[in-house]
């Protein structure tokens, strides 16, 4: 009895092992599909977390990776003290609340229209018309908007000039630059962002509609208290996803408009970090913003993510 | 139709116009005849048809290899994307697999956090891979969106199916292949679209990893060409002597640059809206 007792414990441990074996074994094929994914994972994103050290470290290429002097927080330090970390603060959240102002309603408001559409080929050819700029590259769009707005090659400066008035440098002048990037932003992503709240709309019930018009409302009073409160819980899961994002700037987008006429409404941390980082070699100084960005970004996702779960809702995991 | 659905139509019609109306103009000037050619008239369709500016990007040798780049980036990319991303993402629909749960949980913290742009340039170059098209491959060879999206799709198809498979003695990696992806069909034409576009747009990973102008993709040539010879109207455009205006040789690139999407875009656009939708079935 006794000698029951103690053998009991030793052979349940053993079992756990055996059994964890057992189960390795058992799905072996499903590690070799997942290998591919795993070493990329391990490579291309676990790996490069080892270089954020740099930020800590003055990075010498002569005395590579482990020979280079470790210096503590000085990066910070010299980050936080630099006009140049203010003015990319100010730029970030600038860009971000013109986005939330201007093009977060966009495609709520776009969705609502579309949804009002009762001709289906006519919903149907508008939709495939917004949906097309999202997939073309920032370099396109760029492009075509220099063709657009510019003052030597610009259609609508030609217009204007037309009309007797003086160029105006959409491209070049500060003033602008922050109205243009939203106004690119809008046009590129503001069609495809109805998907979402159209999906949310087909779910409602037509009889509801039905039944509304049987009691007199009119297509505002419609929308106002059926198709509005069907895509509330979407536009406040969006929202808070998109304040989520506040520290994120498109990048390419930044990197293709802007010029040294506006760099002090345009530098942002991604465009600071690829200029010293990689285009005047001061790594240090790169790792430091990016690492700076990226924490504050995953700092701001959490918090939303945490406030959507919160609200009993299903985050972005 | 009431007045209500005359002005929602109208204002449709007027958004569809002003996301159109860039193309347009590109489209035209770009198949507009150098002789009738006049600088900044906007014309709906072109007075005078000719493929002149197209036939003297395609002549030149810088066009023909970033056409040649970026068609190999592609095609090698989206294959390979597509065979390591529904791989894995059918592993991780596997709640009894060991290691498991500490993988999904890396992959949603990739999507919440990543080292920046400077150390993973230091790893592409440790690598030795500068100026190679891998560059452009490996390090998107799969990502967390497209995982976790894929992933739930394939949670969604019923499992009964499997179940059968195995007990008609089909191994893992059968059931996977003949019976998980012939299912995945409607994923996989999403998929294959949204890893083709992203690697045929990429901008910035060409323009950091592959210095080398001889293996220029179309974007990094196509920004070199409109963009850098016109920063912001800075740079005096035109005055350029040669039989083709330089308007319509750019307009003529910008065009071919986005040619590939244009052309399938009709065909294929209700995959791609399907596709967003794909894991929204279980969340």
């Amino acid at each position: 009895m006794e000698k029951a007792l103690t053998a009991l414990p030793i052979r349940k441990e053993k079992s756990y092992w055996s059994r964890l074996g057992a189960r390795i074994v058992k799905h072996r094929a499903m590690y070799v599909l997942a290998l591919p994914g795993v070493l990329f994972f391990i490579l291309f994103k676990l790996t490069p977390l080892w270089g954020l050290l740099l930020a800590f470290k003055d990075y010498n290429p002569y005395s590579g990776f482990a020979g280079s002097e470790w210096v503590g927080f000085k990066h910070f330090a010299d980050l936080f003290a630099d006009r140049n970390f203010y003015i990319m603060l100010r730029n970030t959240f600038a860009i971000n609340v013109f986005g939330l102002v201007f093009m977060f309603p966009l495609p709520i408001l776009l969705a609502l229209m579309l949804n009002e559409v009762r001709h289906g080929a006519f919903k149907r050819f508008n939709q495939s018309i917004v949906y097309l700029p999202h997939f073309l590259s920032w370099v396109v769009v760029a492009s075509m908007t220099f063709f657009v707005l510019s003052t030597d090659v610009g259609i609508v400066n030609k217009l204007i000039g037309e009309a007797g008035h003086e160029p105006i440098s959409f491209l070049s002048e500060s003033k602008y630059f922050w109205g243009l990037i939203t106004a690119q932003t809008m046009w590129k992503e503001a069609g495809w962002g109805t998907i979402i709240f159209l999906a949310a709309m087909a779910g409602v019930d037509p009889q509801r509609y039905e039944a509304a018009v049987v009691d007199g409302a009119s297509r505002f009073r419609q929308i106002w208290h059926i198709t509005l409160p069907a895509i509330r819980p979407t536009i406040l899961i969006l929202l808070i996803l998109r304040l989520g994002q506040m520290a994120d700037v498109g990048f390419e987008q930044m990197l293709l408009m802007m010029n040294p006429l506006v760099m002090q409404v345009a530098e942002v941390f991604d465009t600071y970090a690829y200029t010293q980082g990689i285009l005047r070699g001061q790594i240090s100084t790169g790792v430091t913003v990016g690492m700076f960005k990226g924490v504050v970004g995953f700092v701001l996702v959490m918090t939303s993510n945490y406030i959507v779960k919160k609200s009993g809702q299903e985050g972005i995991y | 139709m009431t007045a209500f659905d005359w002005i929602n139509y109208t204002l449709l019609a007027v958004i569809s116009l002003v996301c159109v109306f860039p193309f347009l103009y590109v489209f035209s000037v770009s198949f507009t005849d150098p002789e009738v050619y006049v600088p900044l008239r906007f014309y709906l369709f072109p007075e005078k048809w000719s493929l002149a500016a197209y036939s003297y990007i395609l002549s030149t040798d810088s066009f023909a290899n970033a056409l040649k780049s970026t068609v190999f980036i592609t095609a090698v990319g989206t294959v390979l994307n597509l065979i390591v991303t529904f791989s894995l993402a059918y592993a991780l629909t596997k709640k009894d697999v060991p290691g498991r749960g500490p993988m999904m949980g890396f992959v949603i913290f990739t999507l919440v956090f990543s080292a920046g742009i400077v150390p993973n340039y230091l790893l592409v170059q440790n690598l030795g891979l500068l100026n190679s098209y891998w560059a452009l491959i490996w390090p998107v060879l799969t990502n967390a969106w497209s995982l976790i999206i894929i992933k739930s799709f394939l949670e969604s198809l019923p499992s009964e199916l499997e179940d059968a498979a195995r007990i008609d003695g089909c191994s893992d990696i059968g059931v996977f292949l003949r019976v998980v992806l012939p299912l995945s069909m409607p994923a996989v034409a999403a998929f294959t679209l949204f890893f083709a576009v992203s690697h045929w747009n990429t901008y910035f990973n060409a323009l950091i990893y592959l210095s080398d102008a001889k293996k220029w993709t179309l974007q990094v040539l196509v920004k070199t060409l409109v963009i850098d010879s016109d920063n912001a109207g800075m740079a005096g455009a035109g005055g350029d002597e040669r039989s083709v205006p330089q308007e319509t040789i750019r307009m003529a690139s910008i065009m071919l640059a986005m040619a590939p999407i244009l052309l399938v875009y009709p065909f294929l656009q209700k995959h791609f809206a399907k596709g967003i939708m794909l894991g929204s079935v279980k969340g």
